[in-house]
């Protein structure tokens, strides 16, 4: 007999969107921490680390996420590690997140003016101390509106892992799609899901933006 | 401990359905950048010159592809329509589906880039007696466009990187053909990792023909 799609199948793609939150947080702290050092990298003095920093983003942001997922699986299991989906999710995830949140948070530091930079330098600043007091504060605030869009790249490219087996929402979908045939309803409900997760993101960061672009404004007419 | 070693001797053997792969992805990324380009600037303009009810039929477009994932967009077009009476093959499937979801990235960046034109300009542009069809093109949609160049050649960065996702329906485009390539040599990660180097080289050519078309776009500044 097949399967009509009711409450119960609607349930249950909302139980498996937990694992769509859960990977999105994953993704977002692991990209976070590498995004954070390629930033860095990016904005350093010595230029070969600018480079290498420069070089990796561009080729990871030139690789499919579906294709890096699928190296980072099947790269784990040349190594004899199990074909476990959930290493390589993250990992790959990690990967992907990284690169473009590298990119964002390097155009945010770049944004500071460099006689900050410097008026801190002849005040006796550490280079850390210099990041952490004079850079990092400030370049934080213009890149939190994109850094909330990208997380809604984020959540969306989750649904990729449901095709290396990893079980979250789309995955889930897929599975009572066979259950049910009913294609329609079933992903329809599947992308009510995503929006109802990604648009309060949206909103924020367009919101945000706003206030950004309005408060450099008024600065520009202060000055 | 030495690493695994890698045979790459059966992708090189399949290199003739590698580069067929690979056309078959640019082919598909190069019309659908054409029909987003379209579709996008259309609803840019609509938005901004047309009524309420069109403005909110294009905000609930652009809302609604871009919060939503395009993988599901595809499952709908692919395996939603036929209950509708409407089957699609795979490659045009993925055709409509990556149009209209380009289509609404498209909006949101040349939207953007008409709001960045003056308003000051538009009314000059009508005090020295311009029609409407002229202003939208000469005031509005060049300098718009121009604008809007930069942003325009990430996101089609990023269409051809989606492409690959119109494997999961069956489509043989690289990523596809990789799949079947896969299955066949039992050689996963030799194959991937030939196929993702073919990904960077594409991407990294679409970037250098789009700085060539940028450069010359602004070369012929004053010429618009």
């Amino acid at each position: 007999m097949i399967r009509s799609f009711g409450q119960a199948e609607f349930l249950y793609l909302l139980a498996a969107a937990r694992w769509t939150v859960l990977l999105s947080l994953v993704a977002f702290a692991g990209g976070g921490v590498l995004g954070l050092g390629l930033a860095i990298a990016r904005t350093a003095r010595l230029r070969w680390v600018r480079l290498a920093a420069a070089a990796w983003i561009a080729l990871f942001q030139s690789v499919p996420l579906l294709l890096l997922l699928f190296l980072v699986f099947f790269g784990l299991a040349l190594y004899g590690r199990d074909q476990d989906p959930y290493v390589a999710v993250a990992a790959a995830l990690s990967l992907y997140a990284g690169a473009y949140l590298g990119d964002i948070w390097r155009g945010a530091i770049e944004a500071i003016p460099r006689g900050q930079l410097e008026g801190a330098e002849a005040l006796g600043l550490r280079p850390w101390a210099r990041l952490r007091l004079v850079v990092l504060p400030q370049a934080v605030r213009i890149a939190i509106p994109p850094t909330i869009g990208f997380l809604v790249q984020v959540v969306k490219n989750t649904s990729l892992a449901s095709i290396i087996g990893f079980a979250e929402l789309s995955q889930a979908a897929q599975f009572v799609n066979n259950l049910t045939f009913r294609p329609i309803p079933v992903y329809l409900a599947a992308a009510a899901i995503y929006f109802t997760l990604c648009f309060p993101l949206t909103w924020t960061a367009t919101r945000l933006e706003r206030r950004l672009l309005g408060r450099v404004g008024a600065n520009k007419a202060q000055a | 401990m030495g690493g695994p070693t890698l045979h790459f001797g059966a992708v090189w053997a399949a290199a003739d359905r590698l580069a067929a792969g690979a056309g078959l992805t640019l082919a598909l990324s190069l019309a659908c950048m054409a029909a987003g380009l379209l579709i996008g600037t259309g609803c840019a303009l609509l938005s901004a010159f047309g009524g309420r009810g069109a403005r909110a039929f294009v905000r609930g477009y652009v809302e609604t592809i871009r919060n939503t994932p395009f993988l599901i967009q595809l499952f709908l077009i692919f395996f939603g329509l036929p209950s509708l009476g409407v089957s699609l093959s795979p490659v045009v499937a993925a055709l409509v589906g990556m149009s209209v979801n380009a289509g609404a990235y498209v909006t949101e960046i040349v939207r953007a880039g008409v709001l960045a034109i003056p308003g000051g300009q538009v009314e000059a542009a009508r005090a020295l007696g311009l029609r409407t069809g002229r202003i939208i093109r000469h005031v509005v949609l060049f300098p718009a466009l121009r604008q809007a160049l930069p942003a325009l050649g990430a996101q089609f960065v990023l269409v051809l990187l989606g492409s690959s996702v119109a494997s999961t329906i069956s489509a043989e485009e690289l990523t596809g053909t990789a799949h079947l390539l896969e299955t066949e040599t039992f050689r996963p990660f030799e194959v991937y990792i030939v196929v993702a180097g073919l990904y960077v080289a594409m991407a990294f050519a679409l970037k250098l023909g789009f700085a060539g078309v940028e450069r010359w776009v602004f070369a012929t500044r004053g010429r618009a």
